[in-house]
């Protein structure tokens, strides 16, 4: 169980999007649609879950595109994966979409955005992204049900660990707990570095 | 504020996938200005977070790549951030994360801070007691070890200096502190040794290596280096048969130079 999960390519195909953002960031356009080819699944599929509305998730994956060609002379690949920087950028900007709708919408919407797991109908059937959707789902039986919940309902939901602790009738302090180490656990268990 | 650092410390799963409210963000970035061990812990959250994310990956329209192309075309991209001094490079924050300057460096504190005497004085004795806990076998010593141990991450001329490239992808750092003459290890995710063999630490002491124990209990993530400090100017560990060697007889794993002592 506790033995990583890889897939023997994984780190050519994690060491290219490195290097185009690095050269996205002298100006290549090219670079960045190549680039953009392989992360704009995946930002569209992350912001979706999150959002639910096809054209806001749309507008807001355009938004986050963008974003990263904007702001490319700010990726480090020291520090960290040009895959999970712009997936970080995605999901902080969706959240931040979903928050602001959410104060203005009313609590019926959101119980209906609440109550619907991922959609994995509308994954794409493509080798790759179904080999990690198995890791990931894989990784996740691993998880007690109240870690599973608090990560997905944090991470795909993009609820706060307030709004987790309340669908789930646990205490605040469980839900944080839950959280980390349910994360802990899905990084020994994917075997991912920083 | 009334919450203590040490809740705070906990927060680094909600803060990397944005499940915190606004004001507990701002004091989780305060915090992690002090707490190099929180910001590592962060980063590696947030690249488990991304892989669960590309779990969900659809396929976007034609017409989406084409507007995103053409509108880069337009954008003006930012200038690089300010060059950093290369051991303290800006890292892969996000947008947001990106005037968190001081989250990027390891400032003298920062293991102190995050594994001692972050929650006031009552987390040096905290930490003491789950450490003496998980060598309850060995009795008084380990009490007496964690304790120096404590001492060592907590003083204030502490040092530290990261050891990178660790067997397995892990990594560490060494904290050393003159006044005490002692020094510590303190590793993230290091593989247990392969069977039959164990992590020997070792003082680099004008250019012999001095054993400094043994890096036992697979349980711990800090180890007290045994013996003075001395004039050493860096440390080691390396791979050897269990119960260790009187000297190293395989290549260093880690090979680090103590920071130079001030004048």
């Amino acid at each position: 169980m506790k033995e990583p999960v890889r897939i023997s390519s994984r780190a050519e195909a994690q060491s290219e999007p490195d290097a185009l953002l690095t050269q996205a960031a002298k100006g290549d356009q090219d670079a960045f649609a190549e680039l953009y080819d392989r992360v704009a699944g995946p930002v569209l599929g992350l912001v979706r879950s999150v959002l639910r509305d096809p054209s806001q998730s749309e507008e807001v994956t355009q938004e986050v595109l963008v974003e990263v060609w904007r702001l490319a002379t700010h990726f480090n690949p020291d520090k960290g994966s040009a895959m999970t920087w712009i997936m970080t950028l995605a999901h902080r900007r969706a959240v931040d979409r979903a928050r602001s709708a959410q104060a203005a919408s009313d609590r019926e919407e959101r119980a209906a955005r609440l109550d619907r797991t991922p959609d994995y109908d509308h994954v794409v059937e493509q080798v790759e992204a179904r080999l990690e959707r198995e890791q990931v789902r894989r990784c996740l039986r691993t998880l007690t049900e109240i870690q599973r919940q608090s990560v997905t309902l944090a991470y795909y939901k993009g609820l706060t660990y307030r709004e987790v602790a309340e669908l789930l009738a646990q205490p605040l302090g469980t839900v944080k707990t839950r959280l980390r180490d349910g994360l802990i656990r899905l990084r020994d268990c994917l075997g991912v570095g920083a | 504020m009334t919450r203590t650092t040490t809740e705070l410390h906990t927060l680094t799963g909600a803060y990397a996938v944005h499940a915190l409210q606004p004001d507990e963000e701002a004091a989780f970035e305060r915090h992690l200005g002090d707490c190099a061990a929180c910001s590592v812990e962060v980063a590696e959250l947030r690249a488990t977070a991304a892989r669960v994310g590309l779990a969900l990956a659809e396929q976007p329209s034609p017409r989406m790549r084409a507007e995103v192309l053409h509108r880069i075309g337009e954008v003006r991209q930012e200038p690089p951030p300010r060059q950093q001094p290369p051991s303290d490079a800006p890292g892969t924050d996000t947008p947001r994360g990106l005037r968190r300057r001081a989250a990027r460096t390891w400032p003298t504190f920062a293991l102190a801070a995050c594994l001692a005497v972050a929650a006031g004085f009552g987390g040096v004795a905290v930490w003491q007691y789950q450490r003496a806990e998980q060598a309850q076998e060995s009795g008084q010593s380990a009490q007496n070890r964690a304790a120096r141990l404590a001492e060592v991450l907590s003083a204030p001329d502490a040092r530290t200096v990261p050891a990178k490239d660790l067997p397995g992808g892990g990594s560490g750092t060494v904290v050393v502190s003159r006044d005490q003459d002692r020094a510590a290890f303190v590793a993230s995710r290091l593989p247990r040794a392969p069977e039959g063999k164990t992590y020997q630490l070792w003082y680099a002491d004008h250019g012999t290596m001095r054993s400094a124990g043994l890096m036992d209990a697979s349980s711990d993530d800090a180890w007290l280096l045994e013996g003075p400090l001395g004039r050493a100017s860096g440390m080691g560990i390396t791979v050897e048969p269990s119960g260790g060697s009187t000297k190293p007889t395989s290549e260093p794993v880690v090979l680090v130079n103590f920071p130079a002592q001030q004048a």
